[in-house]
């Protein structure tokens, strides 16, 4: 499933002039804060309009805005983790991953919601509320929440930035095991090099809103091409 | 309860704010909702028309009121065409009244409930496939519980203090339209002192009692 991403759009003073393309795998978008990262997650999400530009995934159009294409987020089998995990407080953790899974027997969501939490190493904790879960417990909570209703693509907006380091650490090895257990293809903002190299199959580097480098993550860590990228890479851990 | 004459105004004007703030809750839950979205057009417009009664004179307001539902107007007509001979000098007219008042601060109120759910809790709803009118129901009405319930307590203390309004349209009818605040007026001006201390005291504990669940509502702790 390729995602290609093309868009020109402006939000205040903000210029994004956006395209890239992401193979099946994982893709890091690697930039500093401000850089337009989150912003493009949003776009591809369906959570903003772009003023001009074309976002296709496998042989779906889900935004083009020269057929006047732009599909709602229900509509686009694309999940999202942001940031700040965004569980609903007044769900039980099973209520919040059942909560994509629509149209199915209540017992084969149960089983789902279980196979889920299985999958993100959270077995036995399907009665318990958001409130009462650690961070990186929380996190994957979202990150089940977001596959249950088996999206075509899976964008994370920093997923570990509110973790601490052996928190981060383990959460990496969950989403590695992740991408290889259901094959859906992921974009990973992040602005932490770390990341990258734990995680990324292909790299996407980003600033002031263009895009400086794409390619595959080793080669391009290995040889930054151009300069840019090269600088960009160098300042490790942008925060 | 009812052996006592001086009760007869507290208990209708119960009925009243109860059977308003259920109208004001139905009607005003949609409104709030909607102006709560960033993106409805003409926002501002809304908001003002939506909490003019707030402001507006009470006077003004039953002016207004008596337009809509007096011989000739459209809501009268609207109800002589279902059967309905007369709005004016009814309890109907009164809980009209107190609707109008009290739906602004249900409105307010639930506004700001649910502009204080966290936006990304509803864009990642959306992205999970659900409808809009499923996340209203199954995400920012839950989470802007507090917001409805502060709206519904004003609502119906507003209710409750309706007094010149009401008397433009429902008048004093004893037993159909004479409530609580209208019998207070009257008792002085009567010189039915005792009369109305008793009801003044009486709507002071009701007052009091919502002031007292608002304090409650703020106070417990979230999830």
């Amino acid at each position: 499933m390729r995602l290609s991403v093309d868009l020109r759009t402006r939000v205040g003073d903000f210029g994004l002039d956006v395209r890239f393309r992401a193979a099946p795998g994982i893709t890091a978008l690697f930039g500093p804060s401000g850089a337009g990262k989150t912003l493009v997650l949003r776009h591809v999400a369906g959570l903003e309009r772009p003023r001009e530009g074309r976002v296709t995934l496998g042989g779906r159009t889900l935004t083009d805005t020269a057929a006047g294409v732009h599909l709602p987020p229900r509509a686009r089998r694309v999940g999202l983790v942001f940031q700040e995990h965004a569980l609903f407080p007044h769900m039980s953790v099973a209520s919040n991953v059942a909560y994509g899974i629509r149209g199915r027997p209540a017992e084969e969501r149960r089983r789902r919601v279980e196979e889920l939490l299985a999958l993100v190493e959270l077995e036995g904790y399907a009665d318990r509320r958001p409130g009462s879960l650690s961070g990186g417990e929380r996190q994957r909570v979202a990150l089940a929440r977001a596959l249950a209703p088996e999206p075509e693509l899976l964008l994370l907006d920093e997923p570990f930035a509110a973790l601490d380091f052996r928190v981060r650490r383990e959460l990496r090895a969950v989403l590695r095991g992740l991408a290889g257990r259901t094959g859906t293809p992921m974009v990973l903002v992040t602005h932490a090099l770390a990341d990258v190299r734990a995680l990324a199959d292909d790299l996407v580097l980003i600033d002031r809103g263009r895009i400086v480098a794409s390619g595959e993550a080793r080669a391009l860590l290995a040889a930054p091409e151009p300069a840019a990228a090269a600088t960009l890479l160098a300042a490790d851990d942008l925060a | 309860m009812s052996g006592a004459p001086e009760l007869a105004p507290l208990l209708l004007s119960l009925r009243v704010s109860l059977q308003a703030t259920v109208l004001a809750l139905l009607a005003g839950l949609p409104v709030a909702w909607l102006l709560a979205r960033r993106d409805l057009p003409g926002r501002d417009f809304w908001t003002v028309l939506v909490l003019l009664p707030m402001v507006l004179p009470p006077t003004v307001l039953g002016y207004y009121l008596l337009l809509a539902i007096g011989r000739g107007g459209p809501v009268a007509r609207l109800a002589g065409a279902l059967g309905v001979e007369r709005i004016v000098f009814t309890p109907a007219a009164a809980v009209l009244a107190a609707f109008v008042a009290s739906v602004p601060f249900l409105i307010r109120s639930a506004q700001a409930g649910f502009e204080q759910v966290d936006r990304a809790q509803v864009e990642v709803a959306r992205t999970l496939g659900r409808s809009e009118w499923a996340i209203a129901l199954t995400v920012s009405l839950p989470l802007a519980w507090r917001g409805i319930l502060a709206g519904v307590a004003l609502a119906f203390a507003r209710a409750m203090g309706e007094f010149g309004a009401t008397v433009m349209v429902a008048g004093s009818v004893a037993g159909r339209t004479r409530t609580g605040s209208i019998a207070i007026y009257e008792a002085v001006q009567a010189g039915r002192m005792s009369e109305a201390n008793v009801l003044a005291v009486l709507l002071t504990l009701v007052a009091a009692g919502v002031l007292l669940l608002l304090s409650r509502i703020g106070g417990r702790s979230r999830w």
